[in-house]
């Protein structure tokens, strides 16, 4: 039984489900980053995976989507993390239910 | 496409990603990030884009693995625990899985084999790089660069 389309996207949507319980069940600033980078890394198997399986004669338009968004995700990756280190220098912590100065 | 290389991957991947969302220690989970990163590098191999499987490997683990450590090393605090956990998100990413699973398989134009591909070279990828998606990669070096020099006003100390 060789592995078909369905279970890669099967694979895909769990690590999506994965990343999306890290990023809203955690209250710590840094899990929530860690969240939105597995839900990238998921929509980018995704990508690969339709590439695989598509038609035939291949382009490589599934490939170079997944690489640059590969780059996206890195430069969001940097400015999350300097907003959560410019965070903590103001209001020593990195609870995200402790910053609600914002709230009504 | 060999199934137990899928499984054995799947199971290494799903592992890494479950870990790194429900462990305590910060530095415990972002070890098992990078583990999970490796598990989709292997996919990436498993489906021929070996260019990409490398390239998540440098990016996702040399990169943003080792910001995401650096980040816990400038903000750790003794007092203060990282347990705090929300069971409603559970219920979201359940529901969302859910979702998603029954879609896939309501759908039976998904459940195809793989077809026979030739190689994807990386002479094939700086050629396509170069010529049809030359905006493409001009707009992330000029995006990569905002986003440095972004980072870098932002963690700069308020003299």
């Amino acid at each position: 039984m060789t592995p078909t389309l369905q279970t890669f996207l099967i694979v895909s949507a769990a690590l999506f489900s994965i990343g999306l319980l890290a990023a809203l069940s955690r209250q710590h600033a840094i899990f929530v980053l860690i969240g939105i980078e597995m839900m990238l890394a998921a929509a980018n198997l995704n990508f690969i995976a339709f590439w695989r399986f598509g038609s035939q004669p291949q382009s490589p338009t599934g490939v170079m989507v997944a690489i640059f968004s590969i780059a996206i995700a890195a430069a969001e990756a940097a400015v999350g993390l300097a907003l959560v280190i410019a965070v903590y220098r103001h209001y020593r912590t990195t609870n995200v239910t402790k910053l609600d100065q914002l709230k009504g | 496409m060999n199934t137990a290389a899928f499984i054995v991957i799947a199971i290494l991947t799903l592992a890494g990603a479950l870990a790194a969302a429900s462990l305590k220690k910060l530095i415990h989970a972002a070890l098992c990030l990078v583990a999970a990163f490796i598990g989709i590098a292997a996919f990436f191999f498993l489906l021929g884009a070996e260019f990409v499987g490398l390239v998540q490997i440098f990016v996702y683990v040399g990169a943003v693995a080792v910001l995401i450590v650096f980040t816990i090393l400038l903000t750790h605090r003794e007092d203060e625990s990282t347990a705090g956990f929300n069971w409603t998100g559970v219920i979201i990413a359940l529901a969302v899985f859910g979702g998603l699973t029954w879609t896939i398989l309501q759908t039976p134009a998904l459940s195809i084999t793989p077809p026979p591909i030739e190689a994807l070279t990386v002479k094939r990828i700086g050629e396509v790089l170069m010529t049809d998606y030359v905006w493409p990669l001009q707009c992330v070096g000029l995006l990569l660069t905002a986003a440095l020099i972004g980072g870098l006003i932002l963690v700069k100390e308020d003299r």
